[in-house]
């Protein structure tokens, strides 16, 4: 499979990157030129394989069901988490207008 | 008398224990040599004072008769990539330039708590991305190595961890913290004549480390010998609550459990390996390498690991895949840099910050790994790559049926000339051929240095292990380390 410039730009979209014209061309055969080389995986036989989930086998935990079971990521950090917000307002994170 | 950079951990830390010297003299020769190193770029941000800090309190905690750590006054180089509390995290990026974490990961903690203290941030590929040092926001990290051609040409110092490994080889910390996605830990310390290992996935902590492959990343000790690594290691390892893919094992007391003799162990020789124009220095390194692990005691057996050519492939879409979802949350909002054109709405927002803040190589791999994960899509690439990936980690299970550890060269060339890979990321990414399928099947693996090339650069040495069996790997490392007596250092011209 290989991308054209209209897929690279829906790419970018997804993956909420602003790209410019001359980069999207510079794209093009760049990942073209990966996709092409990953592509050998198809070759490989996987009739009956799973895919890999856990690279070493070991059980997911739950944490105690219990209010800040750790105190340094339970609550009443909010001045922590906000200390390198790019725009902070009022305790809130600040974002531009999204509702007209 | 020797200098004092010249010293390992082990011989820092018996020497302050014994009061041969202070730790705090240690710090003060190590911050020295980083404030003279400016050539070298090694550093992002260098933390004199709080090695000092840390020094000064160990200094007092003998003193005062208490215990000491195992890492006792060793002032170590921290990857720009573990969040230190107060002190800026960039993970090379532009992104998260001025990012001052609220909290420390749990790596960097346990070796504070462990009795080191912090040289400063190292320099790295951007977000880990990279096998040279040359996607850093930073700069380029400059090997202290030179060829002996008298060219001068400035050398690829490998990556990521590309500050950690030219600021232990040119003696600006004895050890330096690592990170391993595929292969970031061992292709640096090849590169630059030092030892490093990458333990089995889930050994040490995540929680604190700027993610790049959740899957593939594990944190690692850079440092002169085994012995150092074996150590180091042992203060960085050990269950985290705080991760959910953590190991609930205790830490083996790795350093206590060295032993270079083998007698008795099988060392697997995998043939897949011998790649078609080899380079000869490399293949001969190799050779020699089974030669030493003879000579150690160990049987060397011919082993296959049939899906080795899909590694690189089958890591370069799981590692993207990833990486572009992990990247999803720099979205201008909660932290790092925000690009608000004017006018511009929250998805403009998103859009324009992350354009101005990821590098070529990062935008790359999230527009790679956003393609592989799009609808329509995602069952023939990254479904198919997670059932090769079974498929090479099942390649190690049947060979481990037959050896206890797997002998490879570390990487396919010595250093290589900066901007001498840059131009054609596929080149750039076969340089990790080896190191990719044991960090695709989660297994501890090593480098050690094995000795010069004609060009009197170093060439590693890799060591592959079972899940859990660090000590194979250690104890096989040292096994070289010992009979190759590597001692070369680059001549000083920073």
């Amino acid at each position: 499979m290989s991308v054209d410039t209209a897929t690279v730009a829906k790419i970018a979209s997804l993956a909420r990157l602003k790209v410019s014209e001359d980069e999207l061309a510079a794209m093009v055969p760049e990942l073209n030129g990966i996709l092409a080389w990953v592509e050998q995986l198809g070759e490989v036989d996987v009739t009956g394989v799973e895919p890999m989930t856990a690279v070493i086998p070991n059980h997911l935990r739950l944490r105690e069901d219990v209010i800040n079971a750790d105190p340094l990521t339970g609550g009443g950090k909010r001045d922590a988490v906000l200390a390198n917000a790019p725009a902070a307002e009022h305790g809130f994170f600040g974002v531009p207008k999204v509702i007209e | 008398m020797t200098q004092l950079t010249d010293l390992g951990i082990a011989a820092i830390r018996s020497g302050v224990a014994s009061g041969d010297f202070t730790a705090t003299e240690v710090a003060a020769a190590f911050n020295a040599n980083v404030a003279a190193a400016s050539a070298l770029n090694a550093f992002i941000v260098a933390t004199p004072e709080l090695a000092l800090e840390a020094a000064a309190k160990v200094d007092a905690d003998r003193a005062a008769g208490k215990p000491l750590g195992k890492m006792a006054g060793v002032p170590i180089g921290m990857k720009d990539l573990f969040c230190t509390k107060g002190v800026q995290t960039t993970a090379a990026s532009h992104m998260l330039e001025g990012f001052t974490p609220q909290y420390e990961s749990t790596v960097s903690q346990k070796l504070w708590d462990a009795g080191a203290g912090m040289l400063g941030k190292l320099n790295l590929d951007q977000f880990a991305m990279g096998s040279s040092n040359e996607t850093s926001y930073f700069g380029k990290v400059i090997s202290p190595w030179r060829r002996n051609d008298g060219g001068n040409a400035a050398l690829a110092p490998g990556g990521s961890s590309g500050g950690s490994s030219a600021a232990i080889a040119a003696r600006l910390c004895p050890a330096a913290t690592g990170t391993d996605t595929g292969g970031s830990i061992r292709q640096p310390a090849a590169f630059t004549g030092i030892s490093g290992i990458k333990p089995t996935y889930g050994r040490c902590s995540r929680w604190g480390v700027v993610a790049f492959a959740s899957s593939l990343d594990q944190a690692g000790p850079m440092a002169r010998d085994v012995r150092d690594c074996a150590i180091m290691l042992e203060a960085m390892a050990g269950f985290d609550a705080k991760d959910a893919t953590s190991l609930d094992m205790p830490v083996p007391a790795w350093e206590a459990g060295l032993n270079a003799d083998l007698k008795g162990k099988k060392v697997g020789i995998p043939r897949e390996y011998r790649l078609d124009g080899m380079d000869a220095d490399v293949a001969a390194s190799w050779e020699q390498g089974i030669a030493w692990l003879k000579d150690a005691g160990a049987e060397v057996i011919d082993i296959s690991l049939p899906h080795t050519k899909y590694a690189l492939p089958c890591y370069y879409i799981i590692a993207p895949a990833e990486a572009s979802s992990n990247l999803a949350r720099y979205d201008g909002v909660r932290y790092g840099l925000r690009d608000l054109p004017d006018g511009a709405g929250l998805q403009d927002m998103y859009a324009a910050t992350r354009a101005a803040g990821f590098g070529p190589e990062v935008k790359r791999r999230i527009m790679i790994g956003t393609y592989v994960l799009s609808a329509g899509f995602y069952d023939a690439y990254y479904t198919q790559a997670q059932k090769v990936r079974t498929l090479i980690s099942r390649d190690f299970t049947e060979a481990f049926k037959h050896c206890d550890v797997i002998l490879t060269p570390t990487a396919p060339s010595a250093a290589f000339a900066l901007g001498e890979k840059s131009a054609d990321p596929l080149e750039m990414y076969l340089n990790d051929v080896f190191s990719v399928p044991a960090s695709l099947a989660g297994l501890p693996a090593m480098s050690v240095p094995a000795g010069l090339n004609r060009e009197g650069l170093p060439l590693g040495l890799h060591l592959i292990g079972r899940p859990f069996d660090e000590q194979g790997v250690l104890n096989a490392g040292l096994a070289i380390e010992q009979r190759a007596g590597f001692s070369a250092q680059p001549e000083k011209w920073w």
